[in-house]
């Protein structure tokens, strides 16, 4: 029998991150946890939890949390109700914490400073963590860190998480802390502070950093000479404009050869299984249920890891902000913030991210008019149905040196997105909030920094862990319900027709006929539509199952062309700006905003928007063709 | 701050109405009620926690590029952008 020891093993000690947006606090979470971590969601509220183990050279395990940013307790919004909660202890969901460590940009002190007199009060042991120590020291700025923690009364640490043995101290500083044996946490007497205490910590922290922090005489740094010509009012915009043109022209040009090879390895995933299965039921579900269903869907990661690289990399630069304050006049006349700008970029890749990223938009009512538009910016989905309309009704003609008409109704689509997103913010603004007086916009501009590959690849990772887990989730079961429904009944003995036009997709296309007749959809591309619900993009699987057409996009073109009416092509375009057709948006509406009255509205107006406008294109088609 | 203690400022220049390259001293904060969605002392709090305080040194340093809206400031270590409506709430000389 094994040797069992008898001493149970020491629970982890729980560590808690808290700082300022942008004080380094995640690439420092990062650096201590490495891979080694779990990202979740708070029980019934839409914040971000991040949860990593590590090890410390002394051998005791910790358990690190990363908090969302915060400037104080105060909790104005649900990500500082989750932080409030969890420091004060008063979160059932989440272990209680045995140390507070707070965060600080060593270039710069004061709100951190601020913060730690603020959480005097909270109770628990704090750690002060001085980041980016290197970048202070280059700029000639010498931090006493003795001082500091004599001033604050809590230890004190310098750290650089961005390099090799930057976490040294650090890592030093948790086990002397450990074995000497942390408090237990006292009681709270921490109160909601006002202006008046806000202003006296402010005051005390000014005061801290005269004392502990010789800073040389300014010179413009390199951030201030960047943003000279990135915030420049000529420059910036055109800047801004042209970053955001690279970024489409790689998300489309540079995903393609991945995304064919995506392709192939499917088809050939396809081909291996249907001669490994026997003909029959079984290898129709798996070949054209589940590999040609989620196929279809995990072809466009490429293309989504491009864009969030871009996201990624211009956040952790610094320049996200920028765009904010650059483009915060313009949002400002839809009623919108500066800030509603990164949420409705990455909504260009798929409005799921994009929705869930509002959550850095303070004011409630903002952040639901967000939430509202953001499934009208022109995501991935689209592309593919886009490609094949556009392949199968516009001509690719070249009206002007390297513009080809093609390229340009791809582009007018992307601008309809967007136009109309502000459109409805604008009217929604007049309509229900005329009177209203904007929410304030306070943005932080940080240094400009470099990304740190880690970072990025990490976050890459976890948005391609969560594409891929609803690809194998909703979409993997889309797909079986829509082949259930294309496949079933049989078609009777000595059918003539495509199979599908006896099942009960097709009696669905029927019934729905009637409705969609006026915008001139005929029953096919009702019984594609059906499938579409659950993504957009299926619906190009959907087309080619009804018309029985197998050999790829081309051959499905040409198919369509022959059988519809110009006007029925122009007016599934135009459908496809508007109509809601991603049941996964639709549950990511519902989970952010709480309710499921926002996501009716969301489909009700997206429906009426999708039939006006197909109902104009289709007429006007019509009449002019 | 009472209201009429701002006679005793001399030549008070709102951050809001400030151009760029301006320089100053922030004398108090002041944002008036109704003309933010927020309640003055929630505003007052928030442009604490931004670090505005009073007797900081604050400069604008760049203008938004269409109606010279927003603002970036200069405030301490930091920079902060803010639209000007906001931003008339910090009174400097």
């Amino acid at each position: 029998m094994p040797d069992v020891s008898t001493e149970t093993p020491a629970r982890p000690t729980r560590i808690a991150l808290i700082g300022a947006p942008n004080c380094g606090k995640t690439s420092l979470f990062n650096a201590l946890t490495g891979a080694n971590q779990r990202v979740g969601n708070y029980s019934g509220v839409t914040v971000t939890r991040k949860i990593g183990q590590a090890q410390t050279p002394g051998m005791n395990t910790l358990q690190i949390t990363d908090l969302p940013g915060t400037y104080s307790l105060r909790a104005r919004s649900p990500d500082e109700v989750v932080t409030r909660d969890i420091v004060l202890g008063t979160r059932q969901d989440a272990d209680p914490i045995d140390l507070l460590m707070i965060v600080a940009d060593a270039t710069h002190l004061r709100p951190g400073l601020r913060l730690a007199k603020e959480l005097g009060a909270c109770g628990l042991p704090l750690l002060l963590v001085v980041n980016m120590i290197d970048i202070a020291r280059h700029r000639g700025i010498e931090i006493d860190l003795d001082r500091l923690s004599e001033e604050l009364g809590i230890p004190v640490v310098a750290s650089t998480a961005v390099r090799r043995g930057g976490t040294d101290a650090l890592w030093q500083e948790f086990d002397r802390l450990i074995e000497a044996g942390l408090p237990e946490r006292s009681a709270s007497d921490w109160t909601s502070p006002s202006a008046a205490d806000l202003r006296r910590n402010l005051r005390e922290a000014d005061r801290i950093i005269a004392h502990a922090v010789t800073t040389p005489a300014h010179h413009r740094s390199l951030s201030e000479r960047v943003d000279a010509l990135l915030l420049n009012p000529v420059a910036g915009p055109i800047i801004l404009l042209l970053i955001m043109f690279a970024m489409f022209q790689a998300v489309f040009a540079g995903a393609a050869p991945v995304m064919d090879a995506i392709s192939a390895l499917i088809e050939a995933l396809a081909a291996t299984v249907s001669q490994l299965l026997p003909d029959g039921i079984l290898e129709s579900l798996v070949v054209d249920g589940a590999i040609a269903g989620v196929g279809s869907v995990v072809v466009f990661l490429p293309q989504i890891l491009i864009l969030f690289a871009f996201i990624l990399i211009l956040e952790d630069l610094g320049y996200m902000a920028r765009a904010a304050f650059l483009m915060d006049r313009i949002m400002g006349h839809a009623g919108l913030h500066g800030r509603a700008f990164i949420p409705l970029l990455s909504s260009f890749a798929c409005a799921i991210p994009g929705i869930m990223s509002a959550r850095v938009i303070d004011d409630e009512r903002d952040r639901l008019t967000t939430i509202l538009i953001a499934p009208l910016m022109t995501c991935s989905a689209r592309i593919p149905v886009y490609t094949l309309l556009i392949g199968a009704f516009v001509p690719a003609r070249h009206i002007g040196p390297g513009i080809g008409l093609q390229g340009l109704v791809m582009f007018a689509l992307f601008a309809a997105g967007v136009i109309s997103a502000l459109l409805v913010a604008f009217i929604s603004r007049m309509l229900f909030r005329r009177n209203e007086i904007p929410a304030p916009l306070m943005l932080d501009l940080p240094d400009y920094k470099l990304p740190q590959l880690r970072g990025v690849a990490l976050g890459l990772w976890q948005r391609a862990y969560a594409f891929l887990r609803r690809a194998g989730t909703i979409i993997f079961t889309a797909s079986i319900v829509v082949w259930v429904l294309s496949t079933f009944p049989y078609p009777p003995a000595g059918a003539t027709e495509p199979a599908i036009n006896y099942s009960f997709a097709a009696m669905l296309g029927h019934l729905l006929q009637p409705l969609l007749a006026p915008i001139g959809f005929t029953w096919e591309i009702c019984v594609a539509l059906i499938p579409g619900m659950a993504a957009r993009e299926v619906a190009v699987a959907g087309l080619s199952t009804v018309y029985a057409v197998s050999g790829g996009e081309a051959a499905l073109g040409h198919a369509l062309a022959a059988q519809w009416s110009l006007a029925t092509g122009v007016s599934l375009i135009v459908w496809y700006i508007f109509a809601p057709q991603c049941l996964s948006t639709l549950a990511v509406i519902r989970r952010e905003t709480g309710s499921a009255r926002w996501m009716w509205i969301a489909v009700g107006y997206m429906f009426a928007l999708a039939y006006v406008a197909s109902f104009a294109a289709y007429h006007i088609t019509a009449a002019l063709s | 701050m009472e209201l009429r203690q701002l006679d005793s400022i001399d030549h008070p220049v709102s951050l809001g109405e400030a151009r760029k390259g301006y320089c100053g001293r922030v004398r108090c904060l002041l944002p008036l009620p109704g003309t933010g969605r927020l309640a003055p002392e929630e505003m007052e709090r928030r442009l604490i926690e931004m670090g505005f305080i009073e007797g900081v040194d604050v400069s604008v340093i760049h203008e938004g590029p269409f109606g010279r809206d927003p603002i970036a400031v200069r405030v301490g270590t930091a920079t902060v952008a803010m639209r000007r409506r906001d931003a008339m709430a910090i009174l400097t000389e």
